[in-house]
């Protein structure tokens, strides 16, 4: 039962993060890729420490060793810190790239023309 | 090893940083090599914890953690040079 649930955690969590890696590999130009990137990799990380704290649940369930609570309280604040810094850090990319003058792909209205 | 799904859950996502690797390869811009750089510090941080969860050492946890905050430094660190100095 319990296996299950951490098998389905962990086959969302890689297939999200594979995603993201054909994503930057396919799409046509910076902005694009950092759209596909950021957010998989971000949803994909969730699902595995999901997992990861799962698994260590269960595992304190059954042995009561204290060892298992730290691995999930630790798991527990990679991704909290991911998820607080990941976004922040896609912003000031694109940002950065549009700043230096690279123009999105296709684009059939640009708002930050003649304002950077 | 201990937990094989978390093991070969982990060689997958190694694959895929593979695959991220091969656009900081082959981008034909700088912003595009720095989004790879940064798809694969996650890749790495989350092979780490699936690692740590598969090998139950809470050391390699510690250390996904740590390179989690300096890769964000990291990358704040060149877009902020990309865009032209301290503006």
């Amino acid at each position: 039962m319990i296996e299950w649930l951490i098998g389905t955690f962990l086959v969302v969590g890689v297939f999200f993060n594979l995603l993201a890696s054909v994503g930057i590999l396919r799409f046509p130009d910076v902005y694009t890729r950092i759209h596909a990137a950021t957010k998989c990799t971000t949803f994909g990380t969730i699902f595995i420490v999901l997992a990861t704290v799962t698994y260590s649940i269960y595992n304190y369930w059954i042995q009561r060793d204290p060892a298992w609570v730290t691995i999930g309280i630790h798991s527990a604040l990679v991704v909290i810190f991911l998820v607080l810094t990941n976004p922040v850090g896609a912003h000031a990319l694109g940002r950065a790239a549009r700043k230096s003058g690279i123009r999105p792909y296709g684009a059939v209205i640009d708002e930050l023309e003649g304002r950077l | 090893m201990i937990a094989p799904e978390f093991f070969y859950a982990a060689v997958i996502v190694m694959i895929g940083a593979f695959l991220a690797l091969l656009r900081v390869f082959f981008g034909p811009s700088v912003p595009d090599r720095v989004v790879g750089v940064d798809t694969l510090n996650t890749l790495i941080v989350a092979g780490m914890v699936l690692l740590g969860a598969a090998y139950d050492r809470t050391i390699y946890i510690d250390i996904a953690i740590v390179y989690a905050l300096l890769s964000y430094v990291g990358t704040l660190t060149i877009a902020k040079y990309l865009q032209g100095g301290l503006r």
